[in-house]
């Protein structure tokens, strides 16, 4: 009985239980991160054990949605979903000054264009070198490497195999899990600090989540100028791979 | 009020969101081109604009602001619990390899681009 209520209570205030399991973990990280004297790294290390988390779910239940997966924690796909990313992402924006968008504008749309090929490429010549020869194929797994988005929009217009459209959006979701684990790491190393790296970062990566999630972990004040570059990417992705760089593919490998 | 604030925020989320599938529609593409970054630099234009003429929000809007990006890393996080991270183990060499070099490779590139930035600057 009493079981049944508490899983009542879980499924049916899923954004409550949301906030309160949220707190947990962040309670956790910032627990273990002022252990090891490193504060700042809390958040990077709540960010790392919502990944660790989700994987256990994935194994546990097979799913695609990690811990949103098991009932009692669907909730989180609510708090964790595009709507509420997107207005928080939005919201960061206010105090960002004007002139500081307008420096690094031009270079933002350079870096942006860059970042698209420069992963595209990348992702094809791995698909190239790991055995795949019809240009359909290496396209979308490049795809793929662009964002998750990228992936399978490119596939299923070129009409790949679902299993090649499954390696793209895995090849993306490398991408974004492993931004969000090492941009703070590598931050310091590549100049990460201020707002015209982080929009040339933002620009150069392009997934939302793994660009979201890898300032947060480094430092929430070059979040908005990150996120801004970042949400023009997928867009110019979808745009220009599947016909530019499927061109460019079949060019070379057919 | 604090609800005007948010209230502020879906206002540029939805006139953004509208002209990022807009565009995307002009451009052919399905879904969504930039319509968080347009909604984004939206709020930046209208409180840069308030300041500029000496009447900066409220300090009451701006909290409710504040409340929605404090909400920001919890997001993040509840984001990142419900990611698809076994498929990035399960992909195997071909994903491992095109999303890890991708992103590795795209990390080096940014103090090339943002330096070049600066030495123009330098230069100017």
């Amino acid at each position: 009985m009493v079981v049944s209520i508490i899983k009542k209570l879980f499924t049916s205030y899923g954004l409550v239980g949301a906030f309160g399991i949220v707190a947990l973990i962040m309670h956790v990280a910032y627990y273990i991160a002022n252990a090891i004297g490193q504060k700042r790294m809390g958040s990077a290390f709540a960010i790392i054990i919502g990944l660790i988390l989700a994987y256990i779910a994935g194994k546990y239940t097979g799913g695609e949605k990690g811990l949103a997966d098991i009932e009692l924690f669907a909730g989180l796909s609510l708090l964790g979903g595009g709507m509420l990313r997107d207005y928080a992402i939005i919201s960061t924006a206010y105090g960002v000054k004007f002139e500081n968008l307008k420096k690094a504008g031009l270079v933002g749309v350079i870096s942006l264009i860059v970042g698209v090929f420069f992963s595209f490429i990348v992702g094809a010549i791995i698909a190239a070198i790991l055995g795949f020869q019809n240009p359909v194929d290496i396209t979308t797994i490049g795809a793929g490497a662009v964002t998750f988005i990228v992936g399978p929009v490119t596939g299923s217009a070129l009409g790949a195999s679902s299993e090649v459209i499954a390696l793209s959006i895995a090849a993306g979701v490398v991408k974004s899990v492993l931004t969000m684990i090492i941009t703070p790491l590598i931050a310091p190393i590549i100049g990460l600090n201020n707002p015209t790296a982080a929009m040339v970062y933002g620009g150069l990566l392009g997934t939302t989540s793994g660009v979201a999630g890898g300032l947060a972990a480094t430092d929430p004040k070059l979040v908005p100028y990150g996120a801004m570059t970042a949400t023009f990417y997928t867009g110019l992705g979808t745009l220009i791979i599947p016909s530019l760089g499927f061109l460019l593919v079949r060019a070379i490998f057919s | 009020m604090e609800i005007y604030g948010m209230g502020i925020i879906s206002l540029c989320m939805f006139i953004g969101t509208f002209l990022g599938n807009l565009l995307g529609e002009l451009l052919g593409v399905s879904g969504d081109v930039g319509g968080v970054g347009m909604a984004m630099l939206l709020l930046v234009l209208i409180s840069n604009y308030m300041e500029s003429k000496g009447k900066p929000f409220p300090e009451r809007i701006a909290k409710g602001i504040e409340f929605v990006s404090c909400l920001y890393i919890p997001i993040v996080v509840a984001m990142a619990s419900i990611q698809n991270v076994l498929a990035a183990f399960k992909g195997g060499a071909v994903a491992f390899l095109a999303g890890g070099l991708a992103t590795i490779g795209s990390m080096l590139l940014i103090p090339l681009i943002s330096r070049s930035v600066h030495l123009k600057k330098v230069a100017k």
